[in-house]
């Protein structure tokens, strides 16, 4: 058997002319009016506003605090507790992307570096922000805990080049993370 | 069913001068002498290896091609050996593994490369080999193409059981202009030391300190700059020796390879193009037993820049006024206007000079061409160097064999060319793919006097300043096309990345010229790829008839005899007999 049969329900003649769901509907937006007129709507209490209306009135007010931790933002560059680059521009990020969004151009590390060892380092870095699906699969690729999705969710580019976040910028956003990498350091 | 009258395996075998093997349960036949490693990868099992090479003497020392190993059982006096019905002896397995490389197959020999005795043993000489590893695969080049990553992946373990400090050796080290060192992540299969000695000659390389200490290093005083030093970059399976021009690049996933010619000499080394997108990022040599072996000239690898450079033609150029600059133009009113340009010119005034450095292909349609013009003066510019008694020819043009099949010249009529330009009996110009101002030893202002002068060109040059007309061609890596070595060796070449910007393949460029200088009975006239004007010159000259595109091959194929040979292939060749 090709085909599941559904049973319907049997709607009686109350149901059919639907005045009561309307009614039921009309007390419910009556309520937002009123408690609005009084200032003590929703808003006032889950998004901490002015009470008026019950939307939550983005972009003055924001959802942020209640991200959850897993949320995934814009992907981030991040540095070092002793400010070195973390990126090794090994280009598995660029490579598992499946969006193609990100571009990187390897180079070397300064001679002087405190950490010549590390050898390389991306001489650029650009995520493309319109391409970026969030998937945090550059994230979990790193071997170098270099890239992080920040929960930054508002990109607004007004073109295409602006969309287009270089090196600095990505390390700006991702600023600096916590614990330190020991693979790079002369020790090792 | 074993009866006298049937002939067993063994002297079957032998008559052919081979011997019966078993690998992995399946008998198959192997010439006498074969090393183990080379028989079970020719039939499809494959034997890890890090020191064995095939061009290079056994070392031996990597010990990761253990494999099991098995022989009939040793007979008591007297006694006569018994087969079973298939007519082989019953394998006696040898308690310990042993390595493939260092040993030759032998009849009535068992090998086993999945038991567990020599998947042990490999795991176990892997983990040593990591013991002192420096896991820096982020960072090193040779990630992706790496033996000790992909035996790692068959045959490592997860976790790291050697907990003592690493030792640390030199890494980064410069040992050569194009070669850097990375001692900590060598495996000491001593393939480059090896490599030095044997087929280049010069003992530069060696292993030094013991024991854990134990590194590659260069001898005193000495560098790695010979013209082959890349090679070693090259058969490193680890990334030891990485090179500096490909050094941080790109990654090597990223990169498409495809399997053309080397066009900076005569003997067409057989290579692979490294690309992504439309950017070549590295030359590498491909193996042709008949051309080049293994191997290939750094000077040859290293030049490829041309391909990508600033100079690039890319897009059409006429000058309208004798005085006036040269300003892009569209291809077809151009090549219309270059057209009525050469038709009007008288053929006595007119001469050609062509490249060896075009496919014969190219110089077919440029025959016609001349042909069509009535044109007598006509011949390429031959460049003559020393060959260096290894892999680089004497004949530094790629295809003057079949510039001398196809046009009939080797470059001794030029100078007559070059005369008639000085005294002006010779008016008008066609040059293709060459810069004459340099090579050839024509002034530019004399170019310029010309009364008309067509250039087809990849790069900006003195010659391409001074024409009236270019045409943008492509390089070597843009086209498809044959050409014939010094031994008489037809060859491919392929495309790796389109033409860039309006630059056109030289041949559909030729093509365009003949279609709109006349009408030609000829197919190649309106042959849409090169391989449809090879299969026209097959039934015209002679030492191409049955060649095709096809049958041609990755390889090339010899089609005829010039008595040259390669210094390099013949002494291998020599070591081999």
């Amino acid at each position: 058997m090709s085909y599941i049969p559904i049973k319907r329900p049997k709607f009686s003649l109350l149901d059919r002319i639907y005045v009561v769901e309307l009614a039921k509907g009309l007390v419910i937006t009556l309520r937002h009016l009123v408690l609005s007129l009084l200032g003590r709507s929703r808003s006032k209490k889950d998004f901490n506003g002015a009470g008026i209306g019950a939307c939550m009135p983005f972009p003055e007010q924001r959802w942020d605090s209640r991200l959850p931790s897993y949320y995934r933002g814009a992907p981030t560059l991040v540095r070092g507790e002793d400010g070195r680059e973390r990126c090794v521009s090994c280009q598995l990020c660029e490579f598992i992307c499946p969006a193609r969004a990100i571009r990187v151009v390897p180079g070397s590390v300064a001679p002087n570096s405190p950490t010549p060892k590390q050898e390389k380092a991306p001489a650029e870095f650009e995520i493309d922000m319109l391409r970026c699906i969030y998937c945090g699969m550059c994230q979990e690729v790193c071997p170098e805990q270099a890239i992080f999705l920040s929960k930054e969710y508002l990109i607004t580019p007004t073109d295409r080049k602006q969309a287009l976040r270089h090196k600095e910028e990505l390390y700006q956003l991702g600023g600096i993370k916590k614990g330190l990498i020991n693979k790079w350091n002369q020790y090792k | 069913m074993s009866t006298e009258q049937q002939i067993l395996p063994k002297d079957a075998a032998a008559a052919e001068g081979k011997v019966n093997v078993q690998i992995n349960g399946t008998w198959y036949r192997f010439p006498k002498g074969t090393r183990i490693a080379d028989a079970c990868n020719s039939v499809g099992v494959h034997v890890p290896c890090f020191c064995y090479h095939p061009k290079l003497s056994v070392a031996g020392s990597c010990r990761m091609c253990l494999v099991e190993q098995g022989m009939p059982p040793r007979l008591a006096p007297g006694a006569t050996p018994t087969y079973n019905e298939d007519g082989y002896q019953t394998i006696q397995w040898m308690p310990r593994a042993i390595v493939a490389c260092a040993n030759t197959v032998a009849e009535n020999m068992g090998i086993r490369t999945d038991g567990t005795v020599c998947t042990e043993a490999r795991r176990a000489v892997l983990e040593f080999l990591l013991t002192n590893h420096p896991l820096d695969c982020p960072i090193c080049d040779q990630a992706g193409e790496c033996k000790l990553q992909e035996y790692t992946a068959d045959y490592g373990q997860l976790t790291h059981r050697f907990t003592e400090s690493k030792i640390k050796k030199g890494k980064n080290l410069s040992i050569g202009p194009r070669v850097n060192l990375d001692q900590e992540r060598c495996v000491l299969c001593r393939r480059c030391v090896r490599f030095m000695k044997e087929i280049v000659g010069e003992e530069v390389l060696g292993v030094v300190g013991r024991g854990g200490h134990n590194a590659i290093a260069c001898y005193p005083g000495k560098t790695l700059d010979s013209n082959y030093s890349m090679n070693v970059v090259d058969i490193c399976p680890v990334g030891a020796m990485t090179s500096k021009d490909f050094r941080f690049k790109m990654r090597v996933w990223f990169l498409k390879s495809t399997p053309t010619i080397d066009v900076n000499c005569g003997t067409g080394t057989n290579i692979n193009i490294w690309t992504r997108e439309q950017q070549v990022y590295r030359i590498t040599p491909r193996q042709n037993d008949e051309v080049n072996s293994c191997w290939m000239p750094d000077s040859h690898r290293l030049n490829y820049g041309y391909v990508n450079a600033p100079e690039r033609l890319l897009t059409p150029l006429i000058r309208t006024d004798e005085q006036a600059e040269q300003r892009p133009a569209a291809w077809e009113p151009l090549l219309r206007a270059v057209a009525e340009q050469l038709r009007r010119c008288k053929s006595s005034e007119l001469a050609i000079i062509a490249s060896a450095r075009l496919t014969n292909e190219e110089l077919y349609l440029t025959k016609h061409l001349a042909d069509l013009l009535n044109v007598k003066s006509l011949d390429i510019v031959p460049r003559r160097g020393e060959s260096d008694g290894m892999l680089i020819s004497a004949d530094r043009n790629p295809n003057t064999t079949g510039a001398r099949l196809i046009l009939g010249k080797d470059g001794s009529t030029l100078p007559d060319i070059v005369r008639g330009i000085k005294i002006g009996k010779i008016r008008s110009l066609i040059v293709l793919g060459e810069d004459v101002t340099a090579e050839v030893g024509i002034p530019a202002d004399q170019l310029r006097k010309l009364h008309y002068m067509l250039v087809v060109a990849h790069s900006e040059n003195p010659t391409t300043q001074a024409a009236d007309a270019v045409l943008p061609g492509v390089t070597f890596a843009e086209k498809y096309g044959t050409m014939i070595n010094v031994t008489g060796r037809i060859q491919r070449l392929n495309r790796a990345i389109d033409p860039l910007g309006k630059s056109r393949a030289d041949w559909d460029i030729l093509r365009a010229l003949l279609q709109e200088c006349g009408d030609v009975p000829l197919k190649a006239a309106r042959a849409t790829s090169p391989m449809e004007i090879l299969e026209e010159m097959a039934e015209q000259f002679e030492p191409l008839s049955g060649i095709t595109w096809a049958n041609i091959g990755n390889s090339g194929r010899q089609i005829m005899e010039t008595g040259i040979t390669i210094p390099l292939i013949e002494r291998e060749h020599a070591k081999r007999a």
